[in-house]
């Protein structure tokens, strides 16, 4: 174990007296990227949680950046997750707030001043393509729209590593590749990311264009997945 | 908790505020309950206040003083009282005594026989007034010597009747702190049921943040700096409501007794004024201990 930014060893995850994960141990090295696949059911958004402190192993040793989660307190662990960007699958907003104010949530809530980084915050949503969108609701939102506001909030804090649960999910082939691009831009911005999905089409699509490690999580563990993909 | 840590959670953050909609109903309620629980607290100290001011009027108005009774036939009367008198005069811890004229005497029982009472006629006994002085009065020991050499003199010191009344005032003024002390638990319970309603109604908004790494600090501010001063603003109204009606009752008067005395005086007017400080740190502590019990449960 060493030099992985979260590094999982041996880990077991049981629930409801059933075990979902056992004996995974993967390791992400800073920089790298990562497609984690299997079917649904298969333990992909657990084992994400897992990554960033969600939840916590019922067995195995957890490391995030050198640190043992299992022994992190709740505010060591909302440092952590200023550190590690989320995309969920479904995408949680605060409908009173504005688009602009949402993604800027992570800076409000880590103390940093959001007026000092409007222009950030405006060059950032361009970059996601939702530079006309910023006064919108999230109700008012596309399900396109909402992963793209979802991937700018998980990354406004430049986090080391970005995790997201089938970020293309909810979008069509076109919008999905746009995801795909801006994951593998941050990727070359030098963040690790690992993307869980079951869409192998986006995995293969990626492949041309960065250098990723397929996982595939069968039978509750996780392997490297085979040249088939 | 550190004073940092109570003027970082009280400090206004428009941030946390903006980030959590306020919820319509848990605010009224807590304005009610802060309002309502301060009236009644300002009555309840009022009482409580009343009570103490007439348990040591009644215990300093008869204590220091006795009253010797002479009951002997007509012919001895005299002579008696002349013996009694003496024994007082050498009594250690007696100031004074003296004989009451038969006008007093005849003052004394005119609420119950008239002022027309003829009381020579009467056998009415003598009264000797003792007003005592240092050391005090031994009343075992003057007993002792009076029924030795007045047989007809009986002592009172007015025990038997200042002991129930001082015991029934110092009741009161317990039951007036014992009644500030359920209105203090009974908002800390209402504010709490408020608090826990608000921070459920908000689970999501709490999730949201914690995904984006949010300290619980920068939660539980956002609900307990509100529920703070959304009491200290009903207890403040409810004060002054209480106040006014305080204000509105008879003033204390001989012929009114016990209860036209219900009020402040002096600088009893300026304790009401801690009600609304104190209803808000029952908040205060209120809301944290939920925040806190409500984020780990979430966690």
């Amino acid at each position: 174990m060493g030099a992985g930014v979260i590094e999982l060893d041996n880990i077991s995850y049981t629930y409801g007296g059933g075990e979902l994960l056992s004996d995974v141990s993967l390791q992400l090295q800073p920089g790298s990227f990562h497609f984690l696949t299997g079917p649904s059911g298969a333990g992909k958004t657990t084992l994400l949680k897992l990554c960033y402190g969600a939840l916590l192993p019922t067995s195995g040793k957890l490391m995030a950046f050198g640190e043992d989660i299992a022994s992190m307190d709740r505010d060591q662990m909302a440092l952590l997750r200023r550190r590690i960007g989320v995309v969920h699958q479904d995408c949680r907003f605060l409908d009173h707030m504005t688009l602009a104010e949402n993604v800027a949530l992570p800076l409000m809530v880590s103390g940093r001043s959001e007026n000092g980084q409007q222009d950030d915050l405006t060059e950032l949503l361009s970059w996601v393509g939702l530079g006309s969108r910023l006064e919108a609701h999230p109700p008012e939102l596309s399900g396109g729209e909402r992963q793209r506001a979802a991937l700018a909030r998980a990354v406004i804090l430049s986090p080391d590593v970005v995790l997201a649960d089938e970020p293309t999910g909810n979008v069509d082939w076109e919008m999905s590749q746009r995801l795909l691009r801006l994951l593998i831009e941050l990727n070359r911005m030098g963040k690790t990311v690992l993307i869980a999905t079951h869409d192998l089409s986006l995995i293969r699509a990626a492949k041309s264009q960065v250098q990723a490690r397929v996982l595939r999580i069968a039978q509750r563990r996780v392997q490297l997945a085979g040249a088939d993909l | 908790m550190s004073k940092g840590m109570i003027r970082n959670l009280l400090r206004r953050d428009t941030r946390a505020d903006r980030v959590v909609p306020p919820t319509g109903f848990t605010a009224q309620l807590t304005l009610f309950v802060s309002g309502a629980m301060a009236f009644l607290a300002v009555f309840a100290l009022a009482l409580s206040l009343a009570s103490g001011r007439v348990a040591d009027r009644w215990a300093s108005e008869l204590a220091g003083a006795a009253t010797l009774r002479i009951n002997a036939p007509a012919d001895q009367r005299a002579a008696q009282t002349e013996a009694a008198l003496n024994v007082l005069q050498q009594t250690p811890g007696v100031a004074s005594a003296r004989a009451l004229t038969s006008e007093e005497q005849a003052t004394l029982l005119s609420p119950w026989f008239g002022p027309d009472l003829p009381l020579d006629t009467l056998p009415i006994p003598q009264l000797i007034e003792i007003i005592e002085g240092e050391p005090g009065l031994d009343a075992a020991g003057l007993r002792l010597r009076l029924g030795a050499e007045v047989p007809g003199a009986v002592l009172d010191d007015h025990t038997r009747w200042r002991e129930p009344l001082v015991d029934a005032a110092n009741s009161l003024r317990r039951l007036g702190w014992i009644s500030i002390l359920l209105i203090g638990g009974a908002t800390a319970a209402m504010i709490t049921l408020a608090a826990n309603a608000s921070l459920a109604a908000n689970a999501q908004i709490i999730e949201v943040l914690r995904q984006v790494g949010a300290r619980d600090r920068f939660i539980a501010r956002a609900f307990v700096r509100r529920f703070t001063f959304r009491a200290l603003f009903g207890a403040a109204v409810g004060t002054l409501l209480g106040m006014s009606g305080v204000l509105l009752l008879p003033e204390a008067s001989d012929t009114g007794g016990f209860l036209t005395g219900l009020g402040f005086q002096g600088i009893g007017w300026l304790l009401p004024v801690l009600i609304p400080v104190l209803g808000a740190a029952v908040a205060f502590l209120a809301t944290w201990s939920a925040a806190q019990r409500k984020l780990k449960e979430l966690s």
